[in-house]
């Protein structure tokens, strides 16, 4: 067997491999995080639990309506999504005069009733989600062995983020979308409905997450806690890579989820912290986070 | 993408400061004594009418939200962690009381100090940003604490350190009755509470209050703001660790429920069901809260959901919390 600094390299890639699943997940959270938090100007600390309800829709979908894995990962994003616009037109959208800090506290009022409800109907202990036929399998790579569904969670997750980048920095919507980041006022003296653009960019962040929670699906078991350890992870990942870049958060997403895997292998006591500790660093030397413009 | 927190800042509305608007008058200070002299006037009569253990651990649970309410209401920072300082605390005096047999005062003093040591640390860390940014760093922090605690050796896992002897007070008084232990905990709630109002009350505060209303005028003044938001952010991790401590006494426990985010959670909605930024609002909030929890206990794991709703309803309709709207009525800080 080979090794790489007497590690087994079968264990060496399987780890980075789950690492930058993690990674993708991570992406896709703090991006969704980082356009919320850039027009509403608030953290949505409900983000995991709408993950989570991503993956749920992803469940009850297949087992209520017959919906397969491909229907899911379109109708749970927009399910999901409008829920979420349902949300910030009835509540969040109250709080927009007021300190960001009410905008943090009622999300999380928020994320405690969802996870609460999810937790009262389905159990603590998890659903099982079987990955799509088609994405079934390994492949072998000649230096390891791929589980098909893991590599199409990491190309998926890439290309959304990038499209997401790409709609944002290089088209005219985006262009508006940025503009009414920087002088909201302005923009709606352009004719641009301003709430209603929020309404919009709210729902797709939280469409994000949900497509997270789909995706995540078959690789962790649908559990309507796996949204409350993520967010704090994805919050961390957050503070180090700075909401003010898209590709920023991107990239520190998958490049954490990358130290978590290697850590995972190296000292494995400390892969629950890793993230966190890195998030100490990056404050010392860079108090605004990596990609982040001073304040 | 980025509206910057220090942008931001101008045009969001403060936190409500219910009771700091206008020039205090004269006589606030006697009525915060009478008000001081009721609190303990009831607290004495409570224990013949309510069960003692449940207002002892109000009593705990209030210091804990006033510790809170000094770096939230005071010093305008909202830590999302506070459960870390908590937690330690209580883990820090179990350990002591139990495996070193020392003395139960001092092993919640031992809880306390190694609460504001980490306030110290945590806080030198997470006050480099501020707003939103410092709620997601305190709750990172807060994180790896758990993760120590659910990892560490001496604390015992999923099991926590349970069986905490109460001890002997200075080597004479028995606290295993709940009459005894009673008398502890109440001293050491009123001269939390009393340390904070003497905080609060001092120029110190008053530079606290300064910084909050206006960061820039405060350090054009010559105000080394960093300072004051370590100091303030180590004090009430140190009275956070003291009512962390007190509580591992109270129920001989010491667990993981301590440190997780979920605490830290509920010392917010305490704080904000009674008023932050006023004096005696997480007092009331923490009873508010110990009730609701004692009532609800029946419907089980509905608890998360109605806490959840409160949260919203609260930060939705009511932000002022009970002491703040009654201190707008009366217009006098409470």
């Amino acid at each position: 067997m080979h090794t790489i600094l007497g590690i087994p390299t079968q264990v060496l890639f399987g780890q980075l491999t789950l690492g930058l699943i993690n990674g993708a997940f991570y992406a896709l959270l703090s991006l969704g995080l980082a356009v919320i938090f850039g027009l509403l100007n608030i953290v949505n600390f409900s983000h995991g639990a709408l993950y989570m309800m991503g993956a749920f829709a992803g469940y009850l979908l297949l087992n209520l309506l017959g919906v397969n894995y491909w229907g899911a990962l379109v109708l749970g994003p927009v399910i999901v999504g409008a829920f979420g616009m349902v949300l910030e037109r009835l509540m969040i959208s109250r709080l927009y005069r007021l300190d960001p800090i009410y905008g943090l506290l009622l999300t999380f009022g928020l994320a405690l009733i969802i996870q609460g409800l999810f937790r009262n109907a389905y159990g603590v202990s998890g659903l099982p989600y079987a990955a799509p036929p088609q994405l079934t399998g390994a492949v072998n790579l000649g230096f390891m062995v791929l589980p098909i569904y893991r590599g199409w969670v990491i190309v998926a997750s890439l290309t959304v983020c990038l499209a997401t980048w790409f709609t944002i920095e290089r088209t005219s919507l985006g262009a508006t979308l940025r503009a009414a980041t920087e002088n909201p006022v302005m923009v709606s003296a352009f004719g641009i409905n301003v709430p209603r653009l929020v309404t919009l960019t709210y729902g797709f962040g939280v469409g994000l997450a949900a497509l997270a929670g789909v995706l995540a699906a078959p690789i962790y078991s649908v559990n309507p806690n796996m949204g409350s350890d993520i967010i704090i992870v994805v919050f961390a990942v957050v503070v180090i890579g700075g909401m003010g870049s898209i590709l920023g958060s991107v990239v520190t997403g998958f490049a954490l989820g990358l130290c978590e895997g290697l850590t995972k292998v190296v000292y494995p006591q400390a892969s629950a912290t890793v993230i966190f500790v890195i998030m100490i660093a990056v404050l010392m030397v860079k108090p605004n986070g990596l990609f982040g413009r001073a304040a | 993408m980025n509206r910057s927190e220090a942008a931001a800042a101008p045009v969001a509305a403060p936190v409500p400061t219910a009771g700091h608007a206008g020039s205090p008058r004269r006589d606030d200070g006697a009525l915060h004594a009478m008000l001081f002299a009721g609190l303990v006037a009831a607290l004495l009569v409570a224990p013949f009418l309510a069960y003692p253990v449940f207002v002892m651990r109000v009593m705990c649970f209030a210091l804990f939200a006033s510790a809170f309410n000094l770096l939230l209401g005071y010093g305008g920072l909202l830590s999302f962690g506070h459960a870390a300082y908590f937690g330690l605390a209580s883990y820090v005096c179990a350990f002591a009381a139990r495996s070193w047999g020392v003395d139960p005062v001092a092993a919640i003093l031992l809880g306390t100090l190694a609460s504001a040591a980490l306030g110290a640390v945590f806080g030198a860390i997470a006050i480099r940003r501020q707003g939103i940014y410092f709620a997601m760093i305190t709750l990172a922090l807060a994180q790896i604490v758990y993760f120590a605690a659910l990892q560490a050796p001496f604390t015992g896992g999923e099991d926590g350190i349970q069986g905490v002897p109460r001890g002997r007070l200075l080597g004479l008084v028995d606290l295993a009755p709940d009459a005894t232990l009673y008398g502890l905990v109440l001293v050491v709630f009123v001269a939390g509470l009393l340390a904070i109002y003497r905080i609060v009350h001092s120029p110190f505060g008053q530079v606290l209050r300064a910084i909050r209303e206006n960061e820039s005028r405060a350090l054009s003044l010559g105000y080394r703001v960093d300072r004051y938001r370590l100091a303030v952010f180590t004090m009430s991790a140190a009275l956070s660790g003291l009512a962390g401590a007190t509580k591992a006494l109270v129920f001989q426990l010491a667990s993981l429920t301590d440190v997780h985010w979920t605490m830290s959670g509920e010392v917010v909605l305490m704080t904000l069901i009674g008023g932050m930024g006023t004096m005696f609002g997480p007092t009331v909030g923490a009873l508010v809260f110990m009730a609701l929890e004692f009532y609800l206990a029946s419907i089980g794991s509905w608890v998360t959901v109605v806490e959840g709703a409160v949260f919203v309803v609260c930060v939705l309709a009511f932000r002022e919390g009970v002491v703040g709207v009654l201190a707008r009525r009366l217009g006098r800080p409470l």
